[in-house]
């Protein structure tokens, strides 16, 4: 096994190119965990973690660029007011330690169904882009083309992922994650949703409940209409319970879960339902607030 | 391979590493520094919590090619350079914290770094800073005390300081 240290990006590209199988490191929270227990012997690692640059964030306009490598104690610490849906999922990743090593690239290079960051990025919306680049050049591929099966992606041999690029949250957003306790909890499901005012769309992410984090296509589709027609965006009135009850069931059906040791599929389908009926209302709520203190 | 690195303030060396060697492993074998313990492996427990860099992760989850020319603080380090022990660790000796004292390295490392940034932490904040260190003994209670009182101990050094 080759162990190799790029100092730059290029660097780290050049290596990637040469070792297509290297198996890229920043945190290690997941890749030592395989190597601990010899899962899978790569022919080489390749260490991320001198380029400096992947550990930094930035935002322009509207949208924060996060370095691949950014921990998840820094996007709580520095984050939750332009990625307050992803800041939360970030809170419920492993613990303390685990947190200030494990990152949003390794979630996506990763590409767990239950890695923590996925509902809340296809929740952030359609225009989520992770930076994939190689010595070929660099390309945005948007969050819904990225996850292509169960712990696979987009990417090509030779690509790193850099950052991902958010639109900074212009409503209010939330996670719910469904484990045995608060800390250490791999999801038996998750589900992340976002109110977006300024396009008048929402977002919805489901964990855990399909080959893929993926999206509850039908109930955004759903809530977009309701709200657009009674002019809901303009008075923040209340949704109802019918809404908030039919937004739940879409939810639950877009997901196609399986029993495991985790949890059985109809469990995860009832939760699902009741996560997205809660999160709807608790970003509703906070929605109607702001519409009403701004009246 | 060879990797270079600073542990406790002084400079280390350990000869034919494995690439996929963990840090725990090159600290525990081949550099005597067995103070981390080595229990799940797979970061769920933090006995083997340590400082990289001032920031505390698990151990088991870095690999040791990643601390070159880096800098590493285990249990060992939190004593006094007299040899005594830190504030952190007289804390969990007289409050009993410690049973069979495996998970107490882990949780002595997590609590120095916690009082470093809140001295005078809540019980909810203390939870929430030890939720990565399992301890099978003692039903965290003693362990709360001890974190309470060396809050204490801390705030009545920084204000007669």
């Amino acid at each position: 096994m080759e162990f190799l240290r790029p100092a730059t990006w290029d660097e780290a590209l050049a290596a990637k190119a040469e070792y297509p199988t290297a198996l890229p490191i920043s945190g290690g929270t997941d890749v030592m965990v395989e190597m601990n227990f010899d899962v899978h012997r790569p022919s080489a690692i390749l260490d991320l973690n001198r380029i400096g640059d992947l550990a930094t964030w930035s935002i322009d306009g509207d949208t924060v660029r996060l370095g691949a490598a950014v921990p998840y104690s820094r996007i709580i610490d520095e984050l939750s007011g332009p990625l307050p849906g992803l800041a939360l999922a970030a809170h419920t990743v492993g613990s303390p330690q685990i947190r200030n090593r494990g990152s949003v690239g390794g979630n996506l290079g990763a590409a767990s169904p239950a890695g923590d960051s996925h509902p809340a990025l296809l929740a952030a919306g359609r225009d989520v882009f992770v930076e994939a680049a190689s010595v070929r050049g660099t390309r945005l591929i948007p969050i819904d083309d990225f996850y292509t099966g169960v712990k696979r992606n987009s990417l090509e041999a030779d690509e790193l992922i850099r950052a991902v690029h958010i639109p900074v949250a212009d409503g209010p957003q939330q996670f719910s994650k469904i484990g045995t306790r608060n800390a250490m909890v791999i999801a038996v499901c998750a589900f992340g949703f976002a109110l977006h005012p300024k396009s008048r769309t929402v977002g919805t992410g489901i964990g855990s409940a399909a080959p893929t984090p993926r999206r509850a296509v039908e109930a955004e589709e759903y809530l977009r209409g309701v709200l657009a027609e009674r002019g809901l965006w303009e008075s923040g009135d209340l949704l109802g319970t019918e809404v908030i009850q039919r937004f739940g069931e879409l939810v639950r059906d877009a997901a196609s879960p399986i029993d495991d040791v985790r949890g059985t599929a109809d469990y995860r389908k009832h939760a699902l339902a009741v996560m997205a009926r809660r999160t709807l209302t608790w970003t509703w709520n906070d929605y109607s607030k702001q519409i009403r203190s701004a009246a | 391979m060879r990797v270079t690195f600073t542990a406790n303030g002084k400079p280390v060396e350990a000869d034919d590493v494995w690439e996929g060697e963990s840090l725990l492993y090159v600290l525990r074998e081949r550099v005597g520094l067995p103070g981390s313990k080595n229990a799940c492996e797979q970061g769920e427990c933090g006995s083997c919590t340590v400082y990289l860099d001032g920031v505390p992760v698990c151990s088991c989850l870095v690999a040791a090619g990643q601390v070159q020319d880096r800098e590493v603080r285990t249990v060992e380090g939190l004593a006094e350079e007299s040899g005594d022990l830190g504030l952190v660790q007289q804390a969990f000796v007289d409050a009993g914290a410690v049973q069979c004292g495996f998970c107490t390295p882990g949780l002595l490392v997590q609590t120095d770094a916690l009082l470093a940034t809140d001295p005078q932490p809540s019980d909810t904040d203390i939870r929430e800073a030890l939720s990565g260190n399992l301890c099978r003994c003692t039903g965290y209670e003693k362990i709360m005390d001890a974190v309470r009182l060396a809050s204490a101990r801390t705030c009545a050094k920084a204000v007669s300081e």
